[in-house]
């Protein structure tokens, strides 16, 4: 897994609330047996009209915006436990996800990819949408090492949540998997006392 | 210390280890898998060059990419074929039980691992797949994971999981006529709203949850997921037992007794304590609608469409947008309005009750001529059992269209789609944008207001058809 430490950009934006993963990438396109090439798809019936011409209003089709980070509205990526959308996510380009909420399965599956989730306030979430419907080239910093998050050239910053051992994995590029392989042997210990198998 | 409650202790029993700090280290007893979020995990094996490590506790079928059409011939689209041919070979190299297309146990992940009575009281359960809460309803701790985890669980048989905080819903008292268990979450959803539920693990209790059915236990847990939860539970009792007792893989005999022991004490003790605790009445509970794009956004089907003032001003031009996509206005009644698509199917409503429920309803009737009425069963041996009994003759008398097993319209991955701008009254779980298929407008409801819908041609209020319809 890539690792993350700290990141500055500028930001894409897109306020709704309650983006269900079936709008990060609609079933459809989730044919693909490896994990490349999902970000073409992303926010694919937003992006595109059915005949695959590109949406001018969408906000991924406004040349002047472009960004590392994802700003969403509350009650993000809820819905469908696909990890697809992380990946598209990612593969598109964006590492970090700002919302003031998170579909757990959706906030598993990004720390898993190295996307990472970033929790913040209602309040602060609305400041970051105000600060760039006026400055649309303000940057948020995001240092997960001190888990801060800021508004560049303000001094609007605030806190966030990590699972300690999810922060670990992060800045270091561990995967959870390369964990539970060194506990082979508690696992095989554990079987011998257990009755469901 | 007060005592433990259901959740509590089947997580205990499942902790190999724990990290300090951090999460726990979970042994998982089952796992399903299903062609479209296992390749990436397999190709995720391969690279690292480990095998499955115990490939007799994962279970595999096709269902959410497979035609329900023609099922005995090749799959025509060429990547829906790769990725269920792709399912086969990794299921045949790595050892894993497959029911495939064509095999008399296929079906939707959900409705198979408890017709089989895999899926028991006690157990940890997981599958690449939000709605793997369904198994939660015999008392397992049963919930929905991404692809990394999947290669996580067929490489070690574990996951590392954080425990969720604990929520109980009660419901209690007597369900009106015409109100059945999807009424019930739905109403519920309702109530709490689309997120209402993240962070925790439910456990459903009270009197109406006790007087259900399997089949209507297990559409309740099902939709767990639509407000936010990681799963959804509820204790087992006579009517779990009575359900697993004699099931393909069920314990049999001695050993059946034994489990039946030990499932008795897994029950929430009296002083358990939950992190949160809500209590409904059945009472207030009607046949509910979805009118918007999430499944909070649920009414009394006699109920109209909230008005922009009674929302949250942050959430108005959410649900601006929602109503938007769907075409109604606020104030709205839904009752009445023409719809051409109806789809009876998925994993919170195709088990042979609800095909049953329909068939009770629409026996001598014939569906409204503009309507297209599509029922999908949820496995192999639902349709076999739907056979058996006549229902598929009462179906085809009445007009409706049943085909093969699969996942169909409820995700709209297949050629099954409703089309764009249309609405579909429907009795899967999700009424998200374009779900069903592009641009398509689902409204969630029951089985019986699925049928009633295909009967009259426009949304309709069941109890006025019960009147002449005896329900079991
Ligand atoms: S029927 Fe629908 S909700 Fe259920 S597993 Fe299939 S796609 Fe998912």
């Amino acid at each position: 897994m890539e690792k993350f430490t700290t990141l500055t950009s500028t930001i894409v934006p897109i306020p709704t609330r309650n983006i269900d993963t079936d709008q990060i990438i609609p079933a459809r396109f989730l044919k693909a047996t490896t994990r490349k090439g999902f970000g073409d798809n992303l926010f694919r019936d937003w992006r595109y009209d059915e005949n695959n011409i590109p949406k001018p209003d969408f906000i991924l089709n406004r040349p002047e915006i472009q960004g590392e980070i994802l700003v969403a509205g509350k009650n993000f990526g809820c819905g469908s436990s696909r990890e697809h959308a992380a990946w598209a996510i990612h593969d598109y380009g964006f590492r970090v996800v700002v919302s003031s909420f998170f579909a757990d399965i959706f906030k598993n599956n990004a720390l898993n990819n190295g996307l990472l989730p970033v929790q913040v306030t209602d309040a602060f979430l609305q400041k970051i949408f105000e600060t760039h419907e006026k400055t649309p080239s303000m940057e948020l910093l995001v240092d997960l090492p001190n888990q801060l998050i800021g508004i560049q050239g303000t001094s609007m910053q605030e806190k966030f949540d990590i699972n300690a051992y999810k922060k670990h994995c992060l800045i270091n590029g561990f995967d959870d998997i390369d964990f539970l392989l060194s506990q082979q042997d508690k696992i095989e210990a554990y079987e011998k006392n257990y009755i469901n198998n | 210390m007060p005592g433990k409650t259901l959740f509590d202790k089947i997580w205990e029993n499942h902790i190999v280890t724990s990290i300090e700090n951090g999460p726990d280290v979970l042994y998982i007893d089952r796992h399903f898998i299903h062609e479209v979020t296992s390749p990436q995990a397999f190709a995720g094996l391969e690279q690292r060059g480990i095998s499955v490590f115990r490939p007799a506790q994962t279970i595999a079928t096709a269902d959410h990419n497979v035609p329900t059409k023609d099922q005995h011939l090749p799959i025509r689209e060429a990547l829906s074929r790769f990725q269920v041919e792709k399912l086969t070979e990794n299921c045949a190299n790595y050892g894993i039980n497959l029911y495939g297309l064509g095999h008399p146990f296929q079906g939707i992940v959900h409705v198979i691992g408890p017709e089989l009575g895999i899926t028991q009281p006690g157990m940890t359960i997981v599958c690449g797949d939000s709605h793997t809460s369904t198994h939660g309803a015999f008392g397992s701790i049963a919930f929905g994971i991404g692809t990394s985890e999947v290669e996580q669980v067929l490489a070690t048989q574990c996951l590392l999981q954080n425990k969720p905080k604990k929520m109980k819903i009660e419901i209690n008292g007597p369900l009106q006529k015409g109100v059945v268990a999807k009424d019930i979450i739905l109403y519920i959803i309702s109530k709490i709203s689309a997120s209402g539920g993240t962070g925790y693990f439910v456990e459903y209790a009270g009197s109406t949850i006790r007087s259900l059915s399997m089949e209507a236990r297990m559409t309740i847990c099902n939709m767990s997921i639509e407000m936010g939860a990681r799963g959804g539970m509820i204790a087992p009792d006579e009517t779990t037992f009575q359900y697993i007792k004699g099931r393909k893989f069920a314990p049999q005999g001695k050993d059946f007794e034994q489990a039946v022991a030990y499932w008795k004490t897994l029950p929430s003790d009296p002083d358990a304590e939950y992190d949160e605790a809500l209590y409904f009445d059945a009472s207030d509970i009607e046949p509910m609608i979805t009118y918007g794009t999430n499944p909070g956004m649920g009414i009394k089907i006699t109920g109209t469409v909230p008005e922009v003032s009674a929302i949250e001003q942050e959430e108005r031009s959410s649900f601006q947008k929602s109503l938007e996509y769907m075409a109604i206005e606020p104030g709205a009644r839904l009752l009445g309005k023409s719809v051409n698509y109806v789809f009876i199917g998925s994993c919170t409503n195709a088990r042979i009750e609800d095909l049953r429920m329909v068939a009770q309803l629409v026996k001598g009737k014939k569906k409204a001529a503009h309507v297209n009425a599509l029922i999908i069963p949820g496995s192999k041996q639902v349709e076999k059992q739907a056979k058996e009994e006549g229902i598929d003759q009462i179906l085809a008398a009445a007009g409706f269209e049943l085909r093969g097993p699969g996942c169909s319209a409820c995700l709209g991955m297949n050629e099954d789609k409703v089309p764009k701008g249309e609405y579909c009254v429907s009795t899967s779980n999700r009424n998200f944008e374009g779900r069903q298929g592009p641009g398509a407008r689902t409204f969630l409801v029951s089985p019986l207001t699925a049928a009633a819908t295909a009967i009259n041609g426009y949304i309709s209020d069941v109890r006025e058809m019960l009147e002449e319809t005896v329900l079991v």
